[in-house]
């Protein structure tokens, strides 16, 4: 399988970058790791005239804390967020979302940036940015623009993100120290997209919630924030039944299209299962 | 049709000049320009790891990868893995401890175990299975893929202890 005909272009900067995306408009698409893109070119689902690689931008790599963030270069690849130091550190979350993400050979190429403004349900690194209250940095020839996780995938492949904008940099508030997080995913085999996940981060005031945040993966157009089942466990107990109660919930606003995967009401059900084991996990995880 | 574009990079550690579309993955130019078909076209949709190949460092399905993407990089193959006549500890791993039946994934999986081993030098049977899942095989149930690579481990260690 081979794509059709295009021009390839790989431009050293953001700024080249950029100008060649407004000379070119609609018939160029940026390409990241390319193992969204470029399958779909060789299924001929996707053709553009002309490719521009960020691969060979040095700026859009790389993870530091600055402040009370993490930056992270969208080029940086999940092979490399699996083995930071400082996401280890100050956010494993992601790593444990990175870590579950297709294979080795497709996390030393599949970038962030790549993942987050594909717009796919089935991506994993939507959830977590939810769950996380990340925001991602956007830049055009006009400026740049900085834009919350939450509100920016507006459907199945769908994104906020303007044609002449490209992703730099993804932000992540350093979750306070003894937060408890999980990614719980089900997946049928190595390789595929979710059945159900569940992204959850969690601050406990002893026994109480004292922060909630639960987001799912591919059980609807969009990455779904689970705001009622949030809402029904911050300052409560976490118990047995409040997280069957926050997971019946989350069940609720799931919309998931049946496919080789399972039926609809399988998939939701998968969707419960995945926040209540996200939710007992984190947890374990939280200091009280 | 789209301009052909020249790519240089180095094979196996000599450099290799190519005309190629933009359009031409990375196995095709390996396979059907340079002669080099140890790297096996499997199912051509980036989940069975036949045609994996060492690019820079990473371990990487050269079926979705395109050769203009690859100026200046350093690629590695089976062809790259014999030296002076002697084979490398994985390709003895996996003839000692038959880690191949058909042999079809083997260029591949042995590739891939290459980096592994690299990052990690005594993996444990766990990590070796989670780091090789990207690496499809249909005939030996992987126990002695396992073993083949613990086998190159353990002398790759002890050759450098």
């Amino acid at each position: 399988m081979i794509p059709r005909e295009f021009e390839y272009h790989a431009p050293k900067s953001i700024p080249d970058a950029l100008d060649l995306l407004k000379q070119l408009g609609d018939e160029a698409k940026l390409l990241a790791g390319g193992h969204s893109l470029l399958p779909m070119m060789k299924m001929r689902f996707a053709q553009p005239s002309h490719l521009i690689d960020l691969g060979k931008i040095p700026e859009l790599k790389g993870i530091r804390e600055d402040g009370g963030s993490i930056r992270i270069g969208a080029m940086t690849t999940e092979n490399e967020l699996v083995w930071s130091k400082v996401l280890q550190a100050k956010c494993p979350l992601l790593v444990e979302g990175a870590r579950l993400i297709s294979d080795p050979q497709v996390r030393y190429k599949g970038t962030i940036g790549g993942d987050i403004s594909h717009g796919d349900p089935g991506n994993d690194h939507p959830a977590l940015m939810l769950a996380l209250g990340a925001s991602f940095v956007l830049r055009s020839a006009a400026g740049e623009r900085v834009v919350p996780a939450d509100g920016f995938f507006s459907g199945t492949y769908a994104t906020l993100m303007k044609p002449d904008e490209i992703m730099t940099e993804i932000r992540i508030p350093v979750p306070p120290a003894g937060t408890g997080y999980c990614y719980a995913k089900l997946k049928r085999k190595v390789g595929d997209f979710a059945t159900a996940a569940a992204a959850v981060t969690l601050r406990m005031d002893g026994e109480k919630v004292a922060q909630v945040a639960i987001a799912l993966t591919n059980v609807g157009p969009t990455p779904l924030k689970a705001r009622a089942a949030e809402d029904s466990l911050r300052g409560k107990a976490l118990t047995d039944a409040s997280i069957a109660a926050a997971a019946d919930l989350a069940m609720k606003i799931c919309d998931p299209t049946p496919d080789q995967r399972g039926d609809a009401e399988y998939k939701k059900a998968m969707a419960g299962e995945m926040t209540q084991r996200a939710l007992r996990t984190a947890r374990s995880r939280a200091s009280r | 049709m789209a301009k052909k574009q020249a790519v240089s990079f180095k094979l196996n550690g000599k450099a290799v000049d190519v005309l190629v579309e933009p359009r031409e993955l990375l196995i095709h130019t390996l396979r059907e320009k340079l002669a080099h078909t140890g790297p096996h076209i499997g199912c051509e949709t980036t989940h069975c790891g036949a045609c994996t190949v060492d690019l820079d460092g990473m371990s990487v399905k050269s079926c979705t990868v395109l050769t203009v993407q690859c100026q200046d990089s350093e690629v590695l193959t089976i062809e790259g893995f014999e030296q002076g006549g002697a084979l490398h500890a994985l390709q003895e791993g996996f003839s000692e401890q038959h880690g191949l039946q058909c042999g079809y994934c083997t260029p591949g999986m042995i590739t891939r175990a290459y980096r592994l081993l690299k990052e990690n030098p005594n993996p444990s049977e766990e990590e070796i299975r989670y780091w090789m899942s990207g690496n499809l095989c249909r005939c030996t149930g992987y126990q002695n893929i396992v073993k083949a690579v613990q086998h190159a481990a353990r002398k790759l260690s002890s050759a450098s202890a």
